[in-house]
């Protein structure tokens, strides 16, 4: 009798805990949408339209193009930032390679920077004027070519993030019975390497196809005629403030993550394999030309990344580029107006409360579903709502936001014009990749840990903190990096939110950027990456410590397994 | 036991996300406390209370210098009065103050698109106020209500922006570039960047302008358009860019507007720029008060005195069209800079303008990508 009571316990916390989060996460991203989703059903002077507004957006003459566009450039970021993450990541995690630290914070660089200023570069290196075109290469950068190259360049950074996790996790047994059994390389590769990562792999084709689709930050600086969707959402929202269309063109670009949503679902139901507990570290061997091949790729990717930082250099120190090259600290002395130096502390502020309170609520969700002993209509409506965030433009965000919680009557307006709006609407809009680090990480996992723990009685919460974190640690630090980083830079749904008396620095870059003082927002930008860069060196001093404990106390490898085992002893 | 801790759990938070509770923002009542403590009446004018201390908040589409500018001279002259300001582009100012309609936290708009004043006034956000002075204000630049719902103050104008070193490249001197046919000149093939007026206000009062310029029901307007598409790099999304591109060198004439080329102008950039003889498109920059239950009185001092000489002086240095007799003055530009501005038939325009945005998608936009 009692021991039943004890299971039926047991199960409630995770039940209930998964409701609370699922109830927070619907009030925080599916009402905001549908106080602005709906608005695709109803006319102007808001009387029910039905399906007329789609019938005249689809019936507007540039659309198919539009649609036509972002395919065509969604799908060639998808592939090429995919591509070019996996390279890398395999590189820094599977090869002999050197310099693997100075590699890791280079492929970060585009996350430093906000997206806008990726466009600057760009220009400064590819534009009429750019240093490259003047060494006679004319890329002919505004228009397809340039939404592609800004995209590869704000994808990449993505792709190799999930896949430096998931290529982490190796089991080295696996390639050891591989190569007693004379497997070639290719063999190895393709038998082993790849089925593992094949989560990663379709994930991140969608995670880049998703942001590409929606990125409007690229198509508007460097997209000339091009027009994609994401543009057309823009001009019917700002151009003619027609909410309306501007409505039922977001809910279009919903339509990307129902299908990766369908995708996951197919993919994730054969992705048996995780790592056990009984997994070998993978050891490197030595091999000359797959390293020489691996230097050239990742200090080609390095060289690009750099020159982007470092024409920023040349235009924030310089008076006017490119016809007065003299040197100059002015560019530094920023306009009061944009906020100044507060405005930077603000975006410091706002981004380290978006870090702890998303890392916390990722990682717990990601964990709830994958491996929590919850009912399996929570993980399924968790895995949809976790989703569906990235697939939707900060811009859709931003104004689903204001709908919802500016409404006189909902309790939650107190939070209105708050930093807590903005530490929301940025979890929301960062939250999707940092699930699917979290959930890569948590597959891994073997799933004796809960086992055991079970069959010991430990409690879930128990297990959670001294066998599953500790283990997964370096995703929760980059889970928590990812969502610093990306707040520090974000404009797209900030600038509908921030309020008078907040303003942080990236909004401060896209004004300057406005009022065309590109040297100031180059100069703003360098300070951006310069937090970016403090803050990552404290995460690499934490990441040193940890392996360095390791190191000096190897029975602690596994202080989780540990913890385990100490149990099993005391039992018996 | 599970399932009522769940339903109470679900009860809690729906009613949290949709019930209304009531009560009007705690913010409101704030303001109102420190507004009402000085309540120093100097509307002699209107029976609003006006107050010279207090605490207002203020949407603007200004420059971010001018308002730094504007803000510290107001401070000036009324110290008690804090003013936050939310400076965006128009486009996104507009859209934030109509999601935020039912429920705004401006008190006031200012210096915005009087296009934009027109479309929150159709959703009636405005409150009708007639600040101090108003009768100054000609007539053709505040709205036509017998209480104007929004008052001008200045005017920007469409204006060519030339880069002189580019121009010269092309073997053209900035002095061939004086109309709007000049523009078709064939050297400028893929050299002219301008504002696309599906997104930018300052790229359809240009659109405007030449359909109205060539006739209103003639096809003349299109044909030019359609010429001059021949010779243009690209459309880009924000008014002021064209004029930043000319600046940088990114191309060598810029459709864009008179200050964002004159600023570009005094900041080191090699650009001329250049109003069309014919004429240029214009809109005006205007201020409103916002609709709302209780109207924080300092909220007219500041009407009042964004519409005041010294206001107007300000803005003069910007604009040389402010919306006072008195005009400023163009360097290299003699004649009233009022007699540059078309004869703007404002309703043609709204009335025209669904048809004239779908028209210039189907002939332009369409197109364009066949070529990148």
């Amino acid at each position: 009798m009692k021991k039943i009571s004890v299971q039926k316990l047991h199960g409630n916390p995770a039940d209930i805990l998964m409701l609370c989060m699922t109830l927070a996460f619907v009030v925080v991203l599916l009402c905001p949408l549908a106080a602005l989703f709906s608005k695709a059903f109803l006319t102007a002077s808001g009387e029910f339209a039905g399906l007329e507004n789609y019938i005249r957006y689809f019936s507007t003459p540039a659309l198919s193009v539009s649609i036509q566009n972002t395919m065509v450039v969604s799908c060639g970021s998808a592939v090429l930032g995919t591509l070019l993450g996996f390279l890398y990541a395999y590189g820094l995690t599977r090869t002999g390679i050197k310099g693997k630290t100075f590699f890791r914070y280079v492929a970060m660089i585009p996350l430093f920077l906000p997206t806008v200023v990726h466009g600057l570069s760009l220009v400064y290196l590819f534009g009429k004027q750019g240093i490259i075109t003047g060494l006679g290469w004319d890329i002919g950068l505004y228009g397809k070519t340039g939404i592609l190259l800004s995209e590869v360049i704000y994808t990449f950074p993505q792709s190799f993030l999930m896949f430096s996790i998931a290529l982490n996790y190796a089991d080295g047994r696996l390639y050891e019975a591989a190569d007693s059994m004379g497997c070639s390389s290719l063999k190895k590769f393709t038998h082993i390497t790849l089925p593992s990562v094949r989560y990663t792999l379709i994930n991140s084709l969608f995670v880049c196809f998703t942001l590409a689709f929606t990125d409007f930050g690229a198509p508007k600086v460097l997209g000339g005629n091009y027009n994609v969707l994401a543009t057309d959402i823009y001009k019917q929202v700002a151009g003619q403030f027609n909410m309306n269309m501007g409505a039922v063109v977001g809910t279009l670009l919903l339509i990307p993550a129902v299908i990766s949503f369908g995708v996951d679902r197919v993919t994730s139901g054969k992705d048996k394999e995780g790592i056990s507990s009984k997994a070998q570290t993978l050891k490197i061997k030595k091999g000359r030309v797959r390293d020489g091949f691996f230097y050239l790729i990742c200090i080609a990717i390095t060289l690009c990344l750099l020159s982007l930082v470092g024409v920023l250099f040349v235009g924030a120190f310089t008076k006017y580029y490119p016809y007065d090259m003299s040197f100059t600290l002015e560019n530094f002395r920023f306009n009061p107006s944009t906020g100044g130096i507060q405005s930077y502390l603000n975006s410091i502020e706002m981004s380290f409360l978006t870090a702890v309170l998303g890392t916390l609520f990722t990682f717990l969700y990601a964990y709830f579903i994958e491996r929590g002993k919850c009912r399996g209509i929570f993980k399924n409506t968790g895995k949809i709502l976790s989703s569906l965030p990235l697939a939707l433009p900060g811009m859709v965000i931003g104004l689903g936001f204001i709908f919802f919680f500016n409404q006189k009557n909902n309790p939650l307006h107190v939070i209105y014009g708050t930093v807590m709006i903005l530490v929301l609407a940025n979890m929301v809009h960062f939250y999707s990749v940092p699930f699917v680090t979290a959930s890569s990480a948590l597959k891994k996992l073997d799933k004796e840990y809960e086992n055991v723990a079970d069959s010991l009685k430990i409690p879930g919460w128990k297990t959670f903190c001294k066998v599953v974190v500790p283990l997964s640690l370096s995703a929760v630090l980059e889970i928590f990096m990812y969502y610093f980083m990306n707040s520090m830079v974000t404009v797209s749904a900030v600038v509908f939110l921030y309020s008078a008396r907040f303003k942080v620095a990236s909004i401060a870059i896209t004004h300057m950027e406005e009022a065309g003082d590109i040297a100031q927002a180059a100069a703003m930008s360098l300070l951006i990456l310069l937090i970016n860069v403090v803050a990552r060196g404290i995460y690499e001093i934490c990441r040193r410590q940890r392996s360095r404990e390791r190191r000096t106390c190897p029975q602690k490898e596994k202080a989780g397994i540990h913890f385990l085992k100490g149990r099993v002893q005391s039992t018996m | 036991m599970k399932r009522k801790i769940c339903m109470a759990l679900i009860a809690v938070l729906t009613a949290a996300a949709f019930a209304g509770c009531g009560g009007t923002g705690s913010q409101n009542t704030e303001e109102d406390a420190s507004t009402k403590e000085s309540g120093a009446d100097e509307g002699a004018a209107g029976n609003e209370e006006k107050a010279d201390s207090g605490e207002i908040t203020v949407y603007t589409a200004l420059e971010d210098e001018q308002v730094s500018q504007y803000l510290e001279k107001f401070n000036q002259t009324y110290p008690d009065i804090t003013v936050n300001v939310v400076r965006e582009s128009t486009g996104i100012i507009t859209a934030k103050l109509i999601a935020e309609k039912d429920n705004p936290q401006a008190d006031v708009v200012w210096g915005t698109a009087a296009s934009s004043m027109m479309v929150l006034d159709d959703m009636e956000t405005l409150e009708p106020y007639e600040p101090e002075g108003c009768d100054r204000i000609l007539s053709q630049f505040k709205s036509d209500k017998e209480v104007p719902t929004w008052v001008g103050i200045d005017a920007w104008e469409t204006a060519f922006v030339v880069n002189t070193e580019e121009i010269q490249k092309l073997g053209m001197k900035p002095e061939d570039i004086s109309t709007y046919e000049d523009l078709l000149d064939p050297r400028l093939k893929g050299h002219i960047v301008m504002s696309n007026p599906n997104s930018s206000g300052t790229g359809f009062l240009t659109v405007s302008a030449i359909l109205q310029l060539k006739g209103k029901d003639s096809n003349e307007g299109w044909t030019y358009l359609d010429e001059l598409h021949e010779n243009i790099a690209q459309y880009v999304h924000s008014g002021s860019k064209p004029a930043k591109m000319a600046a940088s060198g990114e191309c060598a004439v810029g459709i864009s507007f008179g200050y964002a080329g004159i600023s570009q102008r005094d900041k080191g950039a090699p650009v001329e720029v250049i109003f069309p003889e014919e004429g240029s498109g214009w809109d005006l920059e205007a201020n409103a008060l916002m609709k709302k239950e209780e109207i924080n009185p300092a909220a007219y001092t500041f009407l009042d005195w964004a519409i005041s000489d010294e206001a107007m002086d300000l803005y003069r240095v910007n604009y040389p069209i402010v919306t006072v007799e008195n005009t400023g003055t163009y360097e290299g530009h003699d004649s009233n800079p009022l007699d540059q501005l078309i004869d703007n038939d404002f309703s043609w325009a709204a009335e025209n303008r669904e048809s004239i945005l779908n028209q210039w998608m189907e002939n332009y936009d369409s197109k364009s990508e066949a070529e990148s």
